[in-house]
């Protein structure tokens, strides 16, 4: 049976074959990222942003890119690193190569991303968030850990009119349908 | 007046008046009402439409069916509530006619009347009146217990409630939208509009709230006032545009701000398309707003009283400013012959503004001695009849009003004037509801006779009427000053809001027996509250509860100060030592819909569906749910139901082998030069003696003793754990371990992270499943001697990386491959393809159920209850008799959970092996002793086994592994079984074929 | 609906992003397993559930996943500080703790009979 082994597993994504456009918002799945789950001490973090040669950021509600990857202040412990280039980035190399004491977990296929685009893609993540989204509050980078709907989102936002919603697998229906309702409500 | 139509084909209505009003007759549109055709304007309310041809029966009372018209013009209305439909979904029951506008096709019916509006049966009520008092219900059906259920209650039911709830599911769609601003403000009158100018000019975000379609608030009806030169109306609607243009600004009209809760949180209901013609599919039908508001801004208004008098509910008994609005808004008269009653002056305006458009006017009757000698001088020089010091103490007409009955007061001579409507006012109520939901304080201004806003709960402030201003310059100064910022506004007005009369005016007296509505919604009367004082309640939260007083959909908009005083007079006491019942959310009522908004249908709740979901799909898996999760339940071949489905995969597993999704568990990924001494302390288990490369069953109790979850544990690496959880347990178990380690043990270097999602988990089981993932696995010997069971290791699986265990929930050679989630329905797929051709089959959640039943392991949550200690389980060699400290340790040695006869969880055989017991079935020794019987414990889990050509099944029973051997009964409805203790393993007690 | 400010994020959010986690400054015996009957009613059963003035833990649980402490008026609802877990009891400026209503069943059930 050696050439059952052989064949290397195909990949299906959540959300494979969706996409929703409504007048003033697109809804689009993202391409698959590596993500890490960072966590370490304040001690640490010098050493990780060189080994990630990204600068992790230590205000609370802001991100850090370099290249193709991102870095989000979760907690202040806490990170979710994204690299967005192709294939597997090596993330979880580089945490080890720091030869600092830190959590890294490999959560690439835990979580999922939407984009949500458009003039109004505030107001179709406000159909469920509860984050005031003005630019004054949340600017472009800003990002956290909150809620839409019933299920809980990471919300990234890289442009005035751009948003990375970072769900888990399992909710990323949920979330996928509740932005679109949100986006036919958007244009108000 | 005009009284003949419009044009040649367009009968606006008899009552409407040319020239008059702010609608643009060229546009019309068609309703039915009762079934009857009639035309309206665009901006017509139902109200205003059916009055403009003259309908003013539109309603029966709740209680005694008196026929009821149209009472005021705004969201306060008690008596206009009607059917209005689109279609049959598109139906809603209950709707105020004066807030509805009309829509093209709208068909619009009356309600609690059968056979007709105009006949209807159950005004036999008014008749049996004097039976009906405040409290009949509580005092007449009391007894016996059992006539509530068989007799009462359907008849009550059926005779009670307004509108019918449509059958048909909403097909409408609602919306939600949270929103954030510097300044709400609830209420676009004069002094809303101004604050809105004057917050807008600081750059602050400002949200403008009114529930009317236009801005303008009083300014509809009350033509005297003019801002910066101009009518007041017009003011309102250029500066509304004005606002509207600026960035900062939102104005929502159709909009009712409802409730104010804690830190400056506001909903608001958006009526977005029930006033028009023809809604887009994708419109929302309304649209709820959650605000957060860091200063709110209440420009709320008030809120006109009628007079409470004999038989003051007739059709045609309108509120003076509900007429003048009809007439200065809407372009149409409610009366040809129209009497005033009233104590305020304001009442002269809507008579003057009559007069003009040419209505006669019978008779101001006037129950005050001396009214204003501005409005005394202009009624003079409109010829009209004014009666200071008179009251109506009757009125007659049965669906519409006929005369009226006027006397002067402590003077029994009567006048009978005939009119066909009669407007009233006893003066304003500041609506005082939102400042009064905020927790604002307020206090009773003996003067003025209202309650005021006084001590505010947040940062909140409230300008013009609903404040008790009333002069227009200082209201425009106030709303100013609210607004923060600056404004050149400048009003003129003649309108007061202060005066008038609260309680039962003349001929209302405690004295008579004469019908004087205070509540026209719930026909609660002043007699009704005398009753209630009489009947010992004093309190004004009593005497609400006792005759319903306020208690209608309006919440005693006109009635609560009337009943108040009213009961203040019988109490001899002054009001505000009576108190003021709570005013609470909503404002005015909300639709379900609205309230619900997006969470409906694939909304309602998330389903969790597996990586390999929509493979199970396709092989014909029945789903259930396991939380949010839908698992995989069966997998019935053609002609197959759940039970023989089950029999064949349980035998198959045993005989060949099975394949189960166990993705759905939950992960913990514990990381950390720490993690071992951490799962010490959460754990019941001794962590630090595993070594990396094997797994463990643990337990996790409470601080208090109980089984709180359990799971397999995976050492990865001296410092990397892999945690599993049941389904259901994932969230609380991290939230648990999070607060121990963040709170209690923050000392610990360890790290927690959720990777439940991470992994798509398949579990092949049975004799077969090390042949069928052999081929598939790659840098690893999982052969039995160097990957025995309860091993873990991190290999390549189809190339992909992967962590597999070698464990087993069915008593069987096991394995749980973990494959990163995107990967896993192509390894699901190539496993599955090669266990089919060796004989295996897929299996679900419920042959996982009786294979673990089979082995006596439990299911935290089924056999296990939350006040069942790992000993009762029968898992005490789980707990580490040597570790110092573990979550648990001391709840465990409380003497309650070290006694004897205990309930202990053990195995049940029923005498006849073909019984299933039930789940949840209760357990007793003696089966004949006398009700209620000793109760000895209960049945957790039962199940027909396949494999041991029996039923099995497991119980808590106390002192139970004292009974083995011992027989008990399990008294069912029909009969009674007899069952054998025993212990919990019922398959393969030996326990070899696991290490196959 | 509740505005919270969350001390690690440092600002206010949303009382959807957040939860509940019972009395502070409750801290677990050091040498849990010697502690007597009573001493473990103490600990884990008993609460004082005082009317104003009190202090409770909350999680981020939505946000940063981090627990931390605040003081409440159960009265107005107020929140009157939050800070980080791990710091002691803060006095809230102006508010006194010593008034204490303990509504005890004695004092309100025992007087209706």
């Amino acid at each position: 049976m050696a050439e059952v082994s052989s064949s290397k597993a195909a990949r299906t994504l959540a959300l494979s074959g969706i996409r929703g456009r409504a007048a003033s918002v697109s809804i689009i799945p993202a391409a698959p990222a590596e993500r890490v789950s960072l966590r370490a001490r304040p001690e640490d973090v010098t050493a990780l942003s060189s080994a990630l040669e990204l600068e992790l950021p230590t205000k609370p509600k802001t991100s850090a890119t370099n290249n193709m990857r991102t870095a989000l202040w979760l907690g202040p412990d806490e990170w979710l690193v994204i690299g967005d280039g192709e294939g597997e980035s090596g993330l979880m190399a580089a945490c080890a190569a720091s030869g600092v004491l830190c959590s890294a977990v490999d959560v690439s296929h835990r979580n999922t991303a939407i984009w949500v685009e458009g003039a109004g893609a505030a107001a179709a993540i406000n159909a469920g968030c509860p984050l005031d989204l003005s630019l004054k509050a949340f600017p472009v980078g800003a990002c956290t850990r909150t809620i839409f709907g019933k299920v809980e989102i990471v919300l990234l936002r890289t442009g005035e009119e751009s948003f990375r919603v970072e769900v888990w697998r399992s909710f990323s229906d949920y979330a996928y349908a509740l932005l679109a309702e949100g986006a036919l409500d958007a244009t108000f | 007046m005009s009284g003949s139509s419009h044009g040649s084909t367009k009968n606006l209505g008899a009552f409407r008046i040319k020239g008059v009003g702010r609608l643009t007759p060229a546009r019309t549109s068609r309703f039915s009402f009762d079934g009857k055709s009639y035309t309206a304007i665009e901006g017509d309310t139902v109200a205003s439409a059916l009055l403009a041809h003259g309908v003013h029966l539109v309603g029966r009372s709740f209680k005694y069916h008196r026929p009821r018209g149209v009472l005021s013009a705004g969201p306060e209305e008690p008596n206009a509530l009607l059917d209005v439909a689109r279609d049959s979904a598109r139906r809603q029951p209950n709707v105020r006619a004066t807030v509805q506008e009309v829509f093209d096709g709208a068909k619009i019916a009356s309600q609690n009347r059968w056979p007709s509006l105009a006949f209807d049966v159950g005004s036999v009520n008014n008749l049996l009146s004097p039976f009906f008092p405040a409290g009949f219900y509580y005092k007449t059906f009391k007894w016996p217990q059992e006539a509530w259920e068989k007799v009462y209650e359907p008849i009550i039911r059926r005779a009670a409630g307004l509108g019918v709830a449509p059958k048909e599911e909403d097909p409408d769609r609602y919306a939600n939208r949270f929103a954030h601003c510097d300044v709400l403000i609830a209420g676009a009158g004069l002094a809303g509009l101004t604050a809105a100018l004057s917050a807008a000019a600081t750059g602050a975000e400002v949200i403008l709230v009114d529930e009317q379609p236009e801005v303008g608030g009083a300014l509809h009806f009350d033509t005297s006032t003019t801002v910066d030169g101009k009518n007041g109306f017009e003011w309102a609607q250029e500066t509304a545009a004005k606002l509207a243009a600026m960035p900062n600004v939102r104005i929502l009209t159709r909009t009712t701000v409802f409730g104010y809760y804690n830190h400056g949180f506001l909903g608001l209901a958006e009526r977005v398309s029930d006033h028009l013609n023809r809604p887009g599919r994708e419109t929302p039908r309304e649209r709820l707003w959650q605000v957060r508001a860091k200063r709110v801004v209440l420009a709320a208004g008030a809120i006109e009283r009628h007079m409470v008098f004999p038989n003051n509910d007739r059709p045609g008994i309108l509120l003076a400013s509900a007429a003048r609005t009809f007439l200065n808004h809407y372009g149409v008269a409610v009366g040809r012959n129209v009497g005033v009653y009233t104590a305020h002056d304001s009442a002269y305006e809507a008579a003057f503004d009559l007069k003009r458009a040419g209505v006669s006017i019978a008779a101001i009757v006037d129950c005050r001695e001396r009214p204003g000698e501005a409005v005394l001088a202009e009624a003079r020089a409109l010829g009209i009849n004014v009666l200071t010091g008179h009251s109506v103490t009757d009125t007659s007409g049965r669906l519409r009003i006929k005369s009226m009955t006027v006397a002067r007061n402590g003077n029994m001579d009567i006048r009978k004037m005939p009119i066909d409507a009669l407007i009233v006012s006893a003066g304003w109520t500041p609506s005082v509801h939102l400042f009064s939901q905020s927790r604002g304080k307020l206090r009773w201004d003996e003067a003025s006779q209202r309650f005021l806003p006084d001590i505010y709960a947040q940062d909140c402030v409230s300008v013009g009427a609903c404040n008790g201003t009333d002069e227009a310059s200082s209201l425009v100064h106030e709303a100013i000053a609210a607004g923060g910022g600056a404004a050149s506004v400048s009003a003129e007005s003649r309108f007061g809001w202060s005066g008038g009369m609260i309680g039962a005016a003349e001929g209302a007296g405690p004295d008579t027996r004469v019908k004087a509505f205070v509540d026209f919604q719930h026909d609660v009367t002043a007699k009704d509250i005398r009753l209630a004082v009489r009947e010992g309640m004093h309190s004004i939260e009593h005497i609400k509860r006792f005759t319903t007083n306020g208690m209608a959909s309006d919440q005693g908009k006109l009635s609560n100060m009337h009943g108040l005083a009213i009961a203040a007079e019988m109490l001899d006491r002054p009001i505000p030592q009576v108190g003021l019942t709570t005013f609470r959310a909503p404002y005015t009522p909300v639709t379900y819909g609205t309230l619900v908004a997006h969470s409906r249908g694939e909304l309602f709740d998330p389903a969790r569906k597996t990586p390999m979901h929509d493979l199970e799909a396709a092989e014909g898996a029945e789903f259930e749910d396991v939380g949010n999760w839908k698992r995989a339940w069966y997998f019935p071949k053609r002609g197959e139901n759940l039970s023989s489905a089950v029999n064949r995969e349980c035998r198959t597993v045993r005989d060949v082998a099975g394949v189960f999704d166990a993705s759905t568990l939950g992960k913990i990924e514990v990381v950390g030069p720490d993690a071992a001494q951490f799962l010490n302390l959460l754990y019941t288990n001794a962590w630090d003696t595993l070594k990396p490369g094997k797994c463990r069953y643990g337990i996790m109790t409470r601080e208090d003793g109980f089984v709180y979850d359990d799971g397999v544990v995976g050492r990865l690496a001296e410092d990397r754990f892999h945690v599993t959880t049941t389904t259901g347990g994932a969230p609380r178990v991290l939230h648990h371990m999070e607060d121990y380690l963040q709170t209690e043990f923050p000392h610990l270097k360890v790290w927690l992270t959720s990777t439940t999602e991470q992994w798509a988990v398949i579990a092949v089981q049975g004799p077969k499943a090390r042949e069928i993932i052999q081929p598939f696995v790659d840098g690893l010997d999982i052969s039995r001697e160097a990957f025995p069971h309860m091993s873990v290791a991190e290999c390549t699986v189809m190339g992909v990386p992967a962590r597999l265990f070698r464990m087993s929930f069915t008593g069987e050679l096991g394995f749980e491959v973990n494959v990163p989630a995107d990967y896993g329905s192509a390894v699901w797929m190539a496993i599955w393809e090669r266990a089919k051709g060796m004989g295996a089959c897929l299996y679900g959640t419920e042959t996982m159920h009786v294979l673990r039943a089979e082995k006596g392991y439990i299911i935290v949550g089924q056999d296990t209850d939350g006040t069942v200690t790992p000993e009762d389980a029968g898992l005490g060699w789980a707990v580490s008799k040597k570790k110092t400290d573990f979550v648990g340790i001391r709840g465990l040695k409380r003497p309650d959970l070290v006694r004897d006869g205990r309930k202990q969880l053990v195995g049940l055989l029923t005498n006849r092996p073909s019984d299933v017991l039930e789940e949840g079935a209760q357990i007793v020794g003696d089966p004949n002793q006398p009700k209620p019987m000793t109760m000895l414990g209960h049945v957790t889990s039962a199940y027909w086994s396949e494999n041991c050509g029996r039923s099995i099944a497991m119980a808590l029973v106390a002192g139970g592994r004292s009974r083995i051997g011992q027989t008990l009964y399990v008294p069912m409805k029909d009969r009674t079984i007899a069952v054998e203790v025993t212990d919990t393993g019922f398959f393969d007690k030996e326990g070899g074929r696991i290490h196959g | 609906m509740l505005l919270i400010h969350c001390p690690y994020c440092e600002e206010d959010r949303s009382e959807l992003e957040f939860r509940w986690a019972g009395e502070a400054h409750i801290a677990r015996p050091d040498a849990i397993a010697d502690i007597t009957d009573e001493e473990f009613a103490e600990y884990f059963f008993l609460r004082n559930n005082e009317k104003g003035l009190t202090y409770e833990r909350w999680r981020h649980i939505h946000g940063c996943g981090r627990f931390f402490n605040a003081a409440r008026d159960t009265v107005s609802d107020r929140f009157l500080m939050t800070y980080k877990a791990g710091l002691p009891k803060q006095p809230v400026p102006g508010v006194s703790a010593t008034e204490k209503t303990v509504e005890t069943y004695e004092q309100t059930e025992g007087d209706a009979r």
